[in-house]
């Protein structure tokens, strides 16, 4: 198939960006989109000019490395996609495809489609664990644990934390990434002792990194790749109220 | 070079107590005066950083993606194995270390895979302390199943994700630590030199991918826990940016590097599409616990389906081949991936293969949907039917799935003794860079078990005993002002800038794919002298088209993915041909390793104890010499080596 790409670039941070237009012809239709990129990048360094800068890894949805904004939408037009998971198959021969990075304030481009995901990461620094130090931990099949709420936690822990949800609320919020975490620990018997404290201090970290709150879109939930559900963020928010309440009496360790 | 691999004395079950009792330790106020390097942030490199911090040394960890949680660890779906017999089915540490032992064929260590299976236990009690969501019966247990050859079930599992919910958990310990200033965590950097001071290694030389500064960086002593090489092949199912760089560097300023040829095949691989295909995509063993694999008996039925004008599910079941089932019939489907991936091989270059390339093989569930009901295998195996079908485009309930074996994991690494210390002081090496515990054939769920194992349990002891035998008047004495830095820093640099500067015709990629296939030919499921003598030269001879009409666009002080890569794909080409010279030595067929001339009269490998029962171990003598082969003699005290049978 052929295809007429118009790909965002930008040589560094401080550089304004725009879009370039590409053509590429002999794509095939059962190649994922991120090999398509690839041959794009063969094209342009046939011809002498800078190949494109894009995240991506693992190339089988897990790692969530890779990103990009496709005709608007993170991830592309594929329910449960990852990026590096679409196939051609689902464009059409001749088709105008729109790439962009991420777009939202606290995730900045660091180059062409590349974006700092390291607010993120500072999240989890913040509290997104259970402390269990190495050699302390009693014998797994002591605590049993109600299979229905091992599921919660590992449709939570499912999150691949690729920012997409942050990408696509109009309020660039991160809360379904943050609510996400939360839920994964919070559910689990290991994951209560450090509940309240865990939760005022992801929630702290989110809002000082330029996150901004949620409300109630639901964007976030449509393209995520891995179905994080949109009630997880309903739990962060019932764990926060009760975590800030406690705190008002008395103060959360 | 020498090669003591400082095996502890007395019974196999108390080697590792009795070692980790005469170990120097540290004083805890002491421990904040040594600093670690950790390159790596998968599941060995993750663990041991985070254990490492916890214990209170300073670590600085180091990772080429955007944040340690993306380590490839994170890809691996089906499980992991642990001793815990929950089951109640016979399992025990010595089963398991019997197994990996057989399983590995008879070529890894005895008292390193005595202590894999004797900490793997613990494993499973850290992981799930640290809120690891494995899959639990409903009486709250855990729940196990069996795995890749096994026949108990020791596997745990966190649905087809596991090795994503082990990192997570190693992760977030990590991150626990770098929240607390324990841990430096170095993102989208990369490892290119190792720095060695008076023969011990005490830094490294890293370029930060963001703005392209070379940087250095000293410590008291390094811990490499890189993952493998199977990117050599071009096309395998590893991350694309997974490399050897790292290891081969080492293994340039002096460390031994080991079997480099044990290379594990898969057997279920989503087979390749065409031309611009980019990696392969690997289908999760545990579908072969209910999946039958069969292909066609008779070559014309195969040919039809090929062309697209037969229907797998109308081939009457006395024209299909269930060739696992009839070769091997204790085992049959579960077969161990060395054999599972041959015997694939062997009916596909007969022409019975389908799929439009004739490289793919059926793994059907007709049968276990009939048995068990189309729910019960959605729930077992649902995420794997809906990325079988986000690739190919078809529906694996009601069209057979094709498989065909790619390159997965490799067992040959960089040489380490009993405490993972290479032969360079100093240098530890973890998880999957390292050689020792898998032999010539690595079990299914056995590399999450390796590499926590090395993470949790072995290098924060080991790194703390070498540590405390260099003294505290060691600690911090060695800094980044050292001449040594600034040679090697030197060294990377006009590297680098040759690398930019060659102004060939030819992308590094086209390199990689032309290397890659040279070496999938010839030194993959099957390999010959000849074609491994070929296979040498014609490295040899791309090598030097490579450093002469290579281009590189973009800058250096940057982000740029093209110079990531080229310098990646110069180490494999001098990789690769390492990779052909140990399996041209090796005149035997053992695991993954199968020279065609050393095969018995039904086509199974024949193994040469011997003659062969040691590691092979690669000595650098320079850019266009010969390396230099030492060898560790295995001995078995525990084992009786046996011809592995799986009928």
């Amino acid at each position: 198939m052929k295809l007429n790409l118009r790909i965002w670039r930008q040589k560094s941070p401080l550089d304004k960006g725009r879009f370039e237009d590409y053509q590429l012809d002999d794509v095939s239709e059962d190649s994922s989109f991120l090999e398509m990129l690839d041959l794009l990048c063969e094209q342009l360094v046939a011809q002498g000019k800078e190949a494109l800068a894009f995240d991506h890894d693992c190339r089988e949805g897990i790692c969530g490395m890779c990103s990009l904004t496709i005709n608007g939408i993170p991830h592309g037009p594929e329910k449960e996609t990852t990026t590096c998971q679409l196939h051609m198959r689902h464009f059409k021969d001749g088709e105008t495809i729109t790439i962009e990075p991420w777009r939202a304030k606290p995730l900045p481009v660091i180059k062409d489609l590349v974006v700092d995901r390291s607010p993120l990461d500072r999240i989890i620094q913040s509290g997104g664990f259970i402390t269990a130090r190495t050699g302390s931990a009693v014998e797994a099949n002591a605590i049993p644990i109600a299979k229905q709420t091992g599921d919660t936690a590992m449709d939570a822990a499912a999150c691949i934390g690729c920012g997409a949800c942050v990408a696509a609320c109009p309020n660039a919020s991160a809360m379904l990434f943050t609510a996400a975490k939360v839920t994964h620990m919070n559910s689990l018997p290991q994951g209560k002792v450090e509940k309240d404290r865990r939760t005022l201090a992801m929630v702290s970290t989110m809002d000082g990194e330029g996150f901004c709150g949620c409300t109630n879109v639901g964007e976030c939930e449509a393209v995520c790749p891995k179905g994080i559900a949109l009630d997880m963020i309903a739990q962060l928010n019932r764990d926060y109220t009760s975590a800030q309440v406690k705190n008002f009496f008395e103060p959360v360790q | 070079m020498k090669l003591d691999a400082k095996i502890p004395d007395g019974p196999l079950p108390e080697k590792w107590s009795s070692h980790k009792f005469k170990m120097k330790l540290v004083n805890p106020a002491n421990r904040r005066k040594y600093s670690v390097i950790v390159v790596g942030s998968g599941l060995a490199g993750g663990a041991a950083a985070a254990s490492l911090a916890e214990q209170g040394y300073n670590v600085s960890c180091f990772c080429y993606q955007d944040s340690p949680r993306r380590a490839h660890s994170i890809a691996a779906q089906g499980g992991i194995n642990a001793a815990k017999n929950y089951q109640n089915d016979g399992d025990s540490i010595h089963r398991l270390f019997y197994d990996t032992v057989k399983g590995g064929d008879y070529r890894s260590r005895e008292a390193n895979v005595y202590r894999l299976a004797e900490v793997s236990t613990d494993i499973i009690d850290q992981c799930v302390a640290q809120g690891v969501p494995f899959a639990r019966e409903y009486g709250g247990l855990l729940a196990n199943r069996s795995f890749g050859g096994a026949q108990v079930s020791r596997t745990f599992y966190a649905r087809g994700q596991t090795g994503q919910q082990l990192l997570l958990g190693a992760y977030s310990a990590l991150s626990k630590q770098i929240g607390l200033g324990k841990v430096k965590m170095y993102n989208r950097h990369e490892m290119l030199d190792l720095v060695m001071v008076d023969g011990h290694a005490k830094g490294i030389v890293a370029r930060n991918m963001t703005t392209g500064e070379v940087t250095r960086h000293a410590a008291d002593c390094v811990v490499l826990a890189t993952g493998g090489y199977g990117n050599a092949f071009f096309l395998s199912t590893n991350a694309q940016g997974c490399n050897v760089t790292a290891a081969y560097r080492a293994h340039k300023r002096g460390a031994g590097f080991a079997n480099p040829c044990f290379t594990q095949i898969h057997p279920t691989c989503i087979p390749v599409h065409g031309e611009n295909q980019s990696k392969l995509a690997l289908m999760s063993e545990s579908l072969r616990n209910d999946g039958r694999i069969w292909a066609p008996k008779d070559p014309a039925t195969a040919a039809k389906i090929r062309a697209g004008e037969l229907d797998p599910n109308t081939v009457p079941e006395d024209e299909r081949d269930y060739y696992l089932e009839r070769k091997y019939p204790s085992f049959g489907n579960l077969a161990p991936r060395d054999i599972s991936s041959r015997a694939a091989k062997e009916l596909c270059d007969a022409g019975h293969g389908v799929a439009s390339t004739g490289l793919g093989v059926y793994l059907d569930f007709r049968d276990a949907i009939q048995r068990d009901g189309k729910k019960a295998i959605e729930e077992r195996y649902g995420n794997l039917f809906e990325m079988y079908q986000r690739i190919t485009g078809d529906d694996p309930y009601s069209t057979p799935m094709m498989i065909f074996p790619a390159v997965h994991y490799t067992m040959g690494g960089l040489w380490v003794d009993y405490n993972l210390e290479s032969t360079i002081p100093g240098l530890f090496v973890g998880g999957e860079a390292n050689f020792s515990d898998h032999g010539a054939n690595r079990l299914g769920a056995s590399a999450l078990m390796q590499g926590l194992a090395d993470g949790y349990f072995v290098l924060p002891y080991t790194v703390g005993n070498y540590l405390g035998e260099q003294g505290i008047a060691s600690a911090g004495t060695v800094t980044t002002e050292h001449s040594a830095f600034a040679e090697v820093e030197d060294a990377v640099e006009s590297r680098i800038e040759k690398l930019m500067s060659i102004g060939g015709t030819q992308s590094p990629r086209s390199f990689h794919k032309r290397l890659g296939k040279i070496i999938w030919d010839e030194c993959g499921m099957a390999r010959s002298r000849e074609g491994l003598e070929g296979a040498i030269q014609q490295i040899q001879a791309l090598r030097k088209e490579f450093w002469s009409d290579l281009r590189v666009t973009g800058d250096a002080d940057g982000l740029n993915p093209e110079l990531e890569r080229a310098g990646r794909v110069a180490d494999f080409m001098e990789f690769g041909e390492l990779m052909c010279r140990d399996a041209l030595m090796r005149e035997e067929s053992c695991g993954g390793h199968f020279r065609v001339e050393y095969q018995t009269d039904d086509g199974e490998a024949l193994r040469n104890d011997a003659d062969y029962t040691y590691v092979s171990v690669w000595e650098y003598q320079g850019d266009d010499t010969e390396p230099a082969l030492h060898k560790e003699p295995l001995i078995y005290e525990n084992v009786a080596l046996a011809t592995r049978s799986y009928k």
